[in-house]
């Protein structure tokens, strides 16, 4: 039997006005359980706590009852009096009898009726509370960063810099991302690799950060602050420990024709390749599609002319098990496919480009070295039309589309627009937009120089078709303020295609538990106050990964992430919600309805022994949760028929005997 | 199609008791009554032979009693499956109920069972009964031999038979059957048609009769639970006697809830409850629900699929929305 | 509230992170619902069990009510979407019993809807005030 204290505040006149204290701390003296009841004017003062704790010694309380404001208020309060008073700080209840008693009624009568029952469920809860402990794990000082892009990148050195071990694990053969991809960046227009090339640098160098490029995670295990990964390295048939980067193997290559994966196919590379210039690792790769030698062992020309002597066509994918504290999730985006795309001529007119095409084009390392060719004949365009909002801001019903702005289009294609007038002012380039969208620091100066520096054409509606007409493309769009509509004889056309969440975090995700929204972006633990959180504990999430980002905020979430991570990782150990639920093994049966409802991956199935009648024994399938990874939300409990699962703190029975104890 | 016969089961179960593939069988003999078929276990031919009984009584699910079965040591055992009983028997295997590697199944067709209650109101002091064609012949004390229609006196859930098709086995006597239509909802439709006055007169006078004597919860594939959460000290609901009316008042609708999503509809319920409740119907109005509210749902039509109420969709009905829904349709 | 001067008993089962604050929040802005609703706290509206309601039923609630964080906002990311689920089916259930439809519901609360947590139970305990004392749960299993 629980030794209950009552303790009814005042709360000055907040409650007493409209709650009979005296006769709530009266009536709650006879019940079950119950050795002292009191009343006093704050009970959150010092005054009032004292008077908890020595309560609590002097009648060998073993738990109390506050009847106050909301717990969400003093809960944690009172908890920590009791436990200065030597109590389990879980063996406290607050009766809220003030937002959900006194402040909404105004009968004394009726409000000390209510306070009384609210403070009788509370006790009956108290009844059955047992003392909590919050679990304690350890933490792996080392954070898996998946991604290598600038999200990616910022992350791992922020956390390295820290001084924590960090991993990079990226699909590609280098690190950069598409940001490497990029000509100049809006809105100052530096030139992306000029600051990007840096920082890959960096990451390369520092001691604390490891890179496995063209690497992907294959399985993730374990919990906040011990995950533990597989990583996949998958073959390049190059040994990355002793390859220079020297670039020899890829001029003898014979096979020539293996389309630019970096240029978006608009140039060919060789079967053994570095995608750019600076590329980190600088190592070579041999893409075994193309690859004369691992298709029919005929070639080995790389092998002969390499003088390191890396070239390894008997590699096999390699498997690496690393353990982690913390998991950040970088996975970027992806310019959606304008394939469907046929109002625009996507696939009939090589003229009609992407912006991260057209990107490629303007890029000094590009295709075209930078200078302005049309793709299909290398001759200079005079008239460019942009088309934003391809594939952004669809209708739901739009099976092509996406509903939600991809936010980074307006700002580029002004930077493109800009860009195009300045290098060639002959030029004349026309914006075909719904809205312009600039919010940020210098974007709207920036939009607004294109149109009023740079003369670009802003023209406010949607582009219905485009049709190739001779080595021409004839635009027809409607001018919604001019109200008519138009035909632009252009020679090129760039499509601001929407952006999408990369296709490997799908599976990522259902690997993290993390969970996704029906776009396939990662879920925020909180939209506005924890935006680099994802729900499943110590996983983190960086770039357009969680929402289509420009640079700016890319970085400035990857540098919260790696706050987040570092404050994580800071710690020896982590301490758990007590509140959780938990399996009675005996009563399980192992049928994995808990484990489907569980948000957090936090229920595993154990093969336990049971002894038997007879001496025999028997071995079942149980449940098991793992406390420091589930959160309590109880979804669990409900989904378990027997009631074999429960939760600590709201437990069945408390519950129940809350319901009773209100309805008798 | 041929009809299964007694023999034929015999020789099979002889068969595979003989080349040592089980160890033992599944299956029925003759208990107090004739029409009282009880599922028995067999070890050899002979005792095969004496006791095992195959007629229209045989309307037992064996698939719960794999559960027990597969912990014992030894080899594997024999089960024969209805179609029916295969659905539970995947279920039970999607809930990780019994060992698959220590089951040997046999799908066995099924034109449909007898419901006894049926009989019995045809033909009094029955003494004997046998099955010819699309009869069964009942030896009456008082009258001799009946021949009843088997069409007549079949079981109710055998007349609204879902499913001809056998989801699982590792051999199969007969033909492989379809899925079929079935008209399993109408009972249920008509309450909903029914005013609440009426349905909750319908719904009092049977569960007025219950007596608690467990026998649904104790036959149900879906009802294994090691411990069922009414004879859980921790559950808040505990009660061994009938002292807190609670338990009496709700046990019907929380074991239909328990079993929502995960019910086969195999019917054993209401073929076992000796008070005559259609208890079925709460299960199937259930079922019924979950297809109209989540898209059609066949519990052990497959391994390992999700049950629809340990899952969900962003675009799932409101319950408000649901209840209306529920109700006319 | 009374209405043909019948009081009910509504039990309220309320998520701890947005439907418990939303009543906090009405009672910040002193709006005022009827002393009969009775708040239990629970951390998910996923929580309740349906044994919880039929229990409350059983014990002389003539009303319950489930608050929950909107779908999509929930703290747990899934738990309302499964008592969406479960309540959609147990009310039909009891409705198919026969017992009034009226007596339960599910309703979204966020944490800044205090005028909604008010006024979503002004208009429940007057529903339930109508149909009077709940005799029917307590009925079911007896025949009279």
């Amino acid at each position: 039997m629980q030794r209950i204290g009552v303790f009814v505040c005042w709360c000055g006149s907040n409650i007493a006005g409209t709650v009979d204290v005296h006769a709530v701390a009266d009536a709650l003296k006879n019940e079950p359980g119950v050795v002292f009841s009191t009343q006093y004017q704050y009970m959150c003062s010092q005054a009032g706590q004292d008077m908890i704790k020595e309560a609590i010694k002097e009648h060998r309380l073993s738990g109390i009852v506050i009847c106050s404001c909301s717990p969400r208020m003093h809960e944690a309060t009172f908890r920590k009096t009791a436990q200065a008073a030597g109590l389990n700080p879980y063996m406290v209840e607050i009766a809220n009898i003030r937002e959900q008693c006194s402040w909404i009624h105004k009968d004394m009568a009726e409000g000390t009726e209510k306070a009384i029952i609210l403070g009788k469920a509370a006790i009956a809860k108290v009844n059955l509370n047992a003392p909590l402990t919050p679990g304690e794990s350890p933490v792996t000082k080392r954070a898996l960063v998946i991604g290598g892009g600038i999200a990616g990148i910022q992350t791992a050195l922020d956390i390295a810099d820290a001084g924590f071990e960090v991993d990079i694990v990226e699909k590609n053969p280098t690190i950069g991302g598409k940001m490497a991809q990029l000509d100049k960046t809006f809105p100052t227009l530096d030139c992306a690799a000029c600051i990007l090339t840096p920082k890959m640098v960096d990451v390369a160098q520092h001691e604390k950060i490891r890179i496995f490029s063209f690497s992907e995670v294959t399985e993730v295990k374990g919990f906040v602050g011990n995950f533990t990964a597989r990583i996949m390295k998958k073959a390049r048939y190059v040994r990355e420990d002793i390859c220079t980067g020297c670039g020899l193997c890829t001029e003898k290559c014979p096979q020539k024709k293996v389309p630019n994966e970096f240029n978006l196919g608009m140039d060919n590379r060789r079967a053994v390749y570095i995608p750019f210039a600076q590329a980190v690792p600088k190592v070579a790769t041999i893409d075994p599609n193309y690859c004369t030698m691992l298709k029919s062992g005929k070639c080995g020309l790389c092998a002969k002319v390499c003088t390191a002597g890396a070239i390894d066509y008997k590699q096999k994918d390699e498997f690496i098990e690393e353990k982690y504290g913390a998991i950040v999730v970088a996975t970027g985006f992806n310019p959606i496919s304008m394939e469907k795309y046929d109002e625009f001529a996507y696939n009939q007119s090589k003229d009609v480009v992407t912006s991260l095409e057209y990107e490629r084009i303007m890029n000094a390392a590009g295709p075209t070295a930078g200078k302005l060719l049309r793709p299909s004949d290398g001759k200079h365009p005079h008239t460019i039309v942009f088309v934003q909002c391809v594939g952004s801001r669809c209708a739901a019903c739009d099976e092509r589309g996406k509903e939600y702005c991809s936010k980074i289009c307006c700002m580029y294609t002004a930077k493109h627009a800009m860009l195009t007038r300045d290098k060639y002012p002959d030029t004349d380039v026309y914006v075909f937009y719904i809205d312009v969208r600039t919010p940020g620091k210098n974007f709207d100066e920036f939009y607004r120089r294109a149109v009023e520096d740079y003369g670009v054409h802003y023209i406010k509606g949607m582009v219905g078709k485009v049709t190739p007409d001779g080595d021409k493309l004839i635009v027809r769009g409607s001018d919604l303020i001019g109200n008519k509509q138009l035909n632009i004889e252009a020679d090129m056309v760039v499509l601001a295609a929407a952006i999408e969440p990369d296709k490997s975090a799908r599976p990522l995700a259902t690997m993290l538990t993390a969970s996704m929204d029906t776009n396939d972006f990662f879920t925020e633990a909180h939209p506005k106050l924890r935006p680099v959180e994802s729900p499943t504990a110590g996983v983190f999430l960086s770039g357009a990964c969680q929402g289509p980002k420009d640079i700016p905020d890319t970085v400035a979430q990857a540098g919260a992430a790696a706050s987040k991570v570092i404050g994580l990782l800071a710690k020896n150990k982590l301490t758990g919600n007590p509140c959780v639920a938990k399996s009675d093994e005996l009563m399980c049966n192992g049928c994995s309805s808990c484990e489907r409802v569980c948000p957090y991956g936090a229920i595993t199935y154990v093969d336990k022994e049971f002894r038997m009648p007879n001496r025999t024994t028997l071995v079942r399938r149980v449940a098991s949760v793992n406390e420091a990874v589930c959160q309590g939300c109880g979804a669990c409990t409900v989904a378990c028929p027997s009631g074999a699962m429960d939760l600590k703190g709201f437990a069945n029975k408390q519950i129940m005997a809350e319901v009773d104890a209100i309805c008798k | 199609m041929q009809k299964i016969t007694r023999k034929m089961l015999i020789d099979k179960a002889a068969e595979l008791l003989q080349n040592g593939t089980v160890d033992r069988v599944l299956g029925w003999k003759n208990g107090e009554f004739v029409y009282d078929v009880t599922p028995a276990l067999f070890t050899d031919a002979e005792a095969l032979e004496k006791d095992f009984v195959y007629n229209d009584f045989c309307g037992a699910n064996f698939s719960k009693y794999l559960i027990a079965e597969t912990r014992k040591q030894g080899g594997k055992v024999l089960v024969f499956l209805k179609t029916c009983d295969t659905y539970s028997f995947n279920q039970l295997l999607t809930e990780h109920r019994f060992d698959r590697e220590k089951v040997y199944a046999v799908g066995i067709p099924c034109e449909g069972m007898a419901d006894i209650e049926k009989v019995k109101k045809a033909v009094d002091g029955i003494i004997a009964v046998d099955g010819k064609d699309d009869k069964i012949v009942v030896t009456s004390l008082y009258d001799g031999d009946v021949e009843l229609d088997a069409q007549a006196v079949m079981a109710e859930r055998c007349i609204v038979c879902k499913s001809k098709k056998h989801v699982a086995y590792d051999e199969l006597m007969g033909e492989e059957g379809e899925v079929i239509e079935s008209a399993r909802f109408d009972e249920v439709e008509k309450l909903e048609k029914m005013t609440a006055d009426e349905r909750f007169a319908f719904w009092q006078n049977e569960l007025s009769k219950c007596i608690r004597c467990n026998a649904c919860r104790n036959v149900c594939p879906a009802c294994t639970c090691e411990k069922c959460v009414f004879d859980n000290p921790d559950s808040g609901v505990e009660n061994k006697a009938a002292a807190d009316s609670f338990e009496e008042k709700m046990f019907h609708i929380i074991r239909a809830f328990h079993v929502a999503g995960r019910c086969t509809d195999c019917g054993e319920c209401s073929r076992v409850c000796p008070q005559n409740i259609p208890l079925h119907l709460l299960n199937r109005k259930f079922i019924k629900d979950i297809n109209s509210f989540y898209g059609d749902y066949q519990a052990g039509a497959e391994v390992g699929s999700r049950a629809p109420l340990v899952n969900y969709t962003t675009e799932d009905l409101e319950p408000g929305e649901a209840v209306e829904k529920g109700a006319n349709n | 509230m009374q209405v043909n001067g019948y009081k009910p008993l509504i039990v309220a089962f309320c998520c701890n992170w947005c439907s418990y604050a939303g009543a906090d929040l009405a009672g910040s802005n002193r709006l005022s619902y009827p002393a009969e609703v009775k708040i239990i706290r629970v951390p998910c509206s996923c929580r309740v069990n349906p044994m919880f309601i039929l229990r409350a039923f059983q014990r002389g609630a003539d009303g319950v009510i489930l608050c929950g964080c909107h779908p999509g906002d929930c703290h747990y990311t899934s738990g309302n979407y499964f008592t969406r689920r479960r309540m959609a089916a147990l009310f039909s259930m009891l409705d198919f019993l026969g017992i009034e439809r009226a007596r339960t519901r599910v309703e979204w609360v966020s944490a800044a809807e205090g005028a909604k947590f008010a006024a979503t139970m002004n208009d429940f305990v007057e529903t339930v005030a109508a149909l009077g004392e709940n005799k029917r749960l307590e009925d079911l299993r007896c025949k009279r």
